[in-house]
């Protein structure tokens, strides 16, 4: 976003459609929130529904942890660009002098910042329910702020492709789970590792990787399939 | 500013039906362009085709004399386009709204331009309130106060006189009239016949199986 950009504006655009975002996002505060609720409902259950000694709960708390944060993002990724979809928004977001790549970007920062990045400051707490040693917090929260940014990039790709379709959420959750496994994978695996006192930063590194890969490479595959999709 | 966007040979065709063959216009600063037809004969689909939305199964666009690759910069860098959906969201307030359509430009714009333009509109009281307890005439108006606020040269609008009262309409068709005259341009997709007081050139879809070349 350098000065080169100043003729186009690209700079203000971003900013004004993060902004736009995180207005609408505090706006509907009910859907904001609901994945937040669905996480801490599921994980306050399973110390309910498994009656186990809290030392085995503890061992599977980065894995249920894991696994209910993922089907928490998943469940927000349908309502990403529905909307505006509906209201003809996104229609004018693809008619807009600017990369609809930096565009798509500053929704789905808006997306993680008020999805991913909660679920990931919650994650400890609701360790606790789980008897998740205290030593692990950190971990579990840092592979969940990386993991999350993922999910909130690959499911926007499936977002994107499901737009216009009257019932996509199923469909959109058989696209994109499989690409969440990767994420899966290394997350789970950091805060495992973290938990049984081994070395969980080559599980970071590797979650960082494919953060990195995503952030190179989603965007542009968003921007495609809403090409797509609107004019399906 | 001096600008011509040329389309030539455009062919659309859906669900096995032809709806336009090889049909080309061309709009230049200081034109008005009707695009008239029954329902289903590609009036919408060839606006989307003109803002570079929908490529085109056939021919090309070309902005100043340059074609166009899908979707390109220096067109849509010069175009207001409003669809059937007047893109106004219901969480949003009006004046928030505008902001953004303004930054989607690179414009900063302030806050009382944007509602003098809601005022223009008739709707000052409602510019701070979400736009999801806005009529849906009302929210068509906030759509169309981005016309009082763009430097966009070329209008292409899809129906826009609809859930519009008497009043609106009227404006609207001032509008209109006002930019032609400013040297801006103006494609509509209507039914209805607007009354404007520069020169209008029509383009009927549908009528015959293959539209006329169509110069304006």
């Amino acid at each position: 976003m350098g000065a080169g950009d100043a003729d186009t504006g690209l700079a203000t655009a971003w900013a004004a459609t993060l902004g736009r975002e995180l207005r609408r996002a505090g706006r509907r505060r009910g859907e904001t929130l609901a994945p937040l609720t669905f996480f801490a409902l599921v994980i306050a259950l399973f110390p309910l529904g498994l009656t186990v000694q809290p030392e085995r709960l503890a061992g599977l708390a980065p894995g249920l942890l894991w696994v209910t944060a993922l089907l928490a993002t998943l469940l927000s990724l349908e309502a990403l660009f529905r909307d505006d979809h509906a209201d003809g928004s996104l229609e004018q977001m693809l008619l807009a002098p600017q990369p609809l790549a930096a565009l798509v970007l500053a929704k789905v920062l808006a997306h993680w910042l008020v999805g991913g990045l909660p679920l990931a400051l919650l994650a400890p707490l609701l360790g606790v329910l789980l008897a998740l040693p205290a030593g692990s917090y950190l971990p579990l929260a840092v592979s969940l702020a990386l993991g999350s940014a993922s999910l909130s990039l690959i499911g926007a790709i499936g977002a994107a492709l499901t737009v216009g379709l009257a019932r996509g959420g199923l469909l959109l959750s058989v696209l994109v789970l499989p690409l969440f496994v990767p994420v899966l994978i290394f997350g789970a695996g950091a805060a495992q590792a973290a938990l049984v006192g081994g070395a969980f930063g080559a599980h970071l590194a590797l979650l960082g990787a494919l953060l990195a890969l995503a952030l190179l490479l989603a965007p542009w595959a968003i921007a495609a399939a809403l090409r797509i999709a609107i004019n399906g | 500013m001096s600008f011509r966007l040329e389309a030539r040979g455009l062919d659309c065709e859906r669900d096995g039906q032809r709806l336009f063959a090889g049909l080309g216009l061309s709009v230049a600063d200081g034109d008005c362009l009707l695009v008239s037809g029954p329902n289903g004969s590609g009036k919408s689909t060839l606006l989307r085709m003109l803002a570079g939305q929908l490529p085109p199964q056939a021919g090309e666009l070309a902005w100043c004399g340059r074609v166009l690759r899908h979707g390109a910069r220096a067109l849509r860098a010069n175009l207001l386009y409003m669809g059937h959906a007047p893109g106004v969201a219901a969480s949003l307030t009006p004046l928030e709204t505008l902001a953004w359509y303004q930054a989607l430009r690179g414009e900063r714009g302030d806050d009382d331009a944007r509602l003098a333009a809601l005022e223009d509109w008739g709707l000052g009281e409602g510019a701070g309130i979400p736009a999801g307890q806005l009529s849906a005439g009302q929210r068509r108006r906030v759509a169309l106060a981005r016309l009082t606020l763009t430097s966009a040269p070329l209008w292409l609008l899809d129906e826009p006189f609809t859930a519009l009262d008497r009043d609106a309409a009227n404006l609207l068709e001032e509008r209109l009239s006002a930019h032609v005259r400013a040297g801006g341009a103006v494609v509509l997709a209507s039914h209805h016949v607007p009354a404007l007081t520069v020169a209008m050139s029509r383009l009927a879809l549908g009528e015959s199986p293959r539209p006329d070349e169509v110069a304006v």
